[in-house]
């Protein structure tokens, strides 16, 4: 048997030079800190998105795109098709456990402004990512055609609408009409499954091959401390097998949520129904939508809607560009301003977000 | 040869090949966005035009309720208040979109997304909406209710 793989090895490396990469890993170290910890999460959030991958085919299989069939498609696939509940249960539970990570991902690495020079290309793959997540979660979210999404639906892509300009075609265009009705199911469906996954797809394959390029990057502190020897860690197998001891713990967390709080499919659609009371988004934009229900109607000129928008607007995009304004970080010195205004959005997130669930 | 010491008359086929080839590319881009982007813009789907929509018989409309209207492929909140009188209005939330509801215990037009009221003449008077709903005017031709556009 070990002779058939060394065999096997020996094909393939006499055509594509495998020891290169055999190389390559062996050199691999990952540095060892008492921040060591948040490198975990990376791996993690690849993790849930590959369940995702296998589970979204697998509910592939039996879902209906159409305003007629979409909800009954999931009834069956919940009710008639053996253990279809767990499958979809679990998509459901590992795309909330898949944003938390990539949000636990994205600011630790804010706070340990691993993002700074030279990495500023992975931070913006990575933040494309995560905003492509949200995509994945917005447009997941009405595929059962249930009540809740509807609105939530209305409610999203009529935001879409409020900016001044382009706000209205981008509306049109995400609902695919004027109203949210089966023409945006089927839209929903395609970015979703299509769309989504293709972009997600290079932007994971440039930010994975740039940190194995470049290496995990190293707290500013830990950079300059002058102690001669650093202590790292080989990548394979120690880190590796690590990062695979993880992920078994996120699969045992995942079967549990996923069997013992099965996922809700509610009431299907009606176009003609009021909203129901204490209707909420996913967990994750509950902070906006809480805000928007504080702005008054009227803000000095602007619409409070449009106010709202703009601000988180333009906050996501200071975020987004961090690496570019934050010289200091770049230069190997202590950014304070970084530092609190990050604790300032972690804890407005927070906040806003349990004021929500108690509303 | 380079560009310095090309004569006019070379410069000058130059310059035109240089259009053409470029114009070429501008009319090849166009070519295939502008279909594409045609082709993402939804058709626009022939409305049947309704003007007004029967909403039922008086008697069946109970007091101090709201119910919601198809009118056209627009919901509308038909009210009958506590003391009997008919209301209509767009029941989509001038705010983000939802559709409203009455709320008996409150005696106000509310909606659930964000918190919205509306007094039961449809003015907005709590909450993030920043306009009052459309009007629409409730019509009785005997025992008959119906709804209509008001023009």
């Amino acid at each position: 048997m070990t002779k058939l793989w060394i065999k096997l090895y020996r094909w393939v490396n006499e055509r594509v030079h495998l020891e290169d990469l055999v190389e390559f890993l062996g050199k691999k170290y990952v540095p060892v800190h008492s921040h060591s910890v948040w490198y975990y999460f990376g791996g993690v959030s690849l993790f849930l998105f590959i369940i995702q991958v296998v589970t979204g085919i697998l509910l592939l299989l039996y879902y209906k795109g159409s305003e007629q069939l979409a909800f009954e498609s999931i009834q069956f696939i919940m009710s008639k098709v053996e253990f279809g509940w767990l499958i979809r249960s679990i998509h459901s539970w590992a795309a909330n456990l898949f944003v938390l990570s990539a949000m636990i991902h994205m600011f630790s690495v804010y706070f340990t402004k691993a993002y700074r020079n030279p990495r500023e290309m992975t931070w913006l793959t990575g933040m494309l990512m995560f905003f492509l997540a949200l995509g994945f979660g917005f447009s997941g979210y009405l595929l059962p055609w249930n009540e809740l999404a509807f609105f939530a639906t209305k409610v999203g892509t009529d935001i879409a609408g409020v900016l001044p300009i382009i706000g209205e075609p981008i509306m049109i265009f995400l609902r695919g009409g004027e109203e949210v009705t089966g023409a945006t199911l089927s839209r929903f469906f395609g970015f979703h499954v299509a769309v989504l996954p293709g972009i997600f797809t290079v932007l994971l394959g440039i930010h994975l091959i740039l940190v194995q390029r470049q290496g995990m990057s190293e707290p500013i502190d830990v950079e300059n401390s002058q102690t001669a020897e650093r202590k790292t860690m080989p990548f394979f197998p120690n880190f590796l097998l690590r990062d695979l001891l993880f992920w078994l713990l996120v699969l045992n967390l995942l079967a549990i949520l996923a069997v013992f709080f099965p996922w809700e499919l509610g009431k299907k659609a009606d176009l003609f129904a009021p909203a129901p009371a204490g209707i909420r988004p996913e967990w994750y934009f509950m902070f906006m939508f809480q805000t928007l229900k504080y702005i008054p109607a009227q803000l000095w000129i602007v619409d409070g809607e449009v106010f709202g928008i703009m601000a988180f607007g333009i906050a996501g995009l200071l975020w987004t560009l961090v690496p570019f304004w934050d010289r200091k970080s770049s230069r190997g010195e202590k950014n304070l301003l970084i530092t609190y205004s990050g604790m300032f959005a972690v804890m407005y997130i927070i906040i806003l977000t349990i004021l929500g669930w108690r509303s | 040869m380079n560009e310095h010491n090309a004569s006019p008359r070379e410069q000058g086929k130059r310059d035109f090949l240089k259009y053409v080839l470029g114009g070429g590319l501008f009319a090849w881009v166009v070519s295939i966005v502008y279909p594409l982007l045609a082709y993402l813009t939804p058709p626009k789907q022939a409305e049947v035009e309704v003007n007004s929509v029967k909403a039922g018989k008086l008697s069946e409309i109970e007091r101090d309720t709201g119910t919601i209207v198809r009118f056209g492929n627009k919901p509308v909140i038909l009210v009958r208040t506590a003391s009997g009188e008919m209301r209509a209005f767009s029941a989509t939330c001038t705010h983000l979109d939802c559709t409203v509801q009455y709320q008996k215990d409150m005696g106000v037009i509310w909606c659930a997304c964000h918190n919205g009221k509306y007094d039961l003449n449809g003015r907005n008077v709590s909450g993030p909406p920043p306009r009052p709903l459309d009007e629409f005017k409730v019509i009785l031709q005997g025992e008959e209710v119906s709804i209509s556009k008001n023009a």
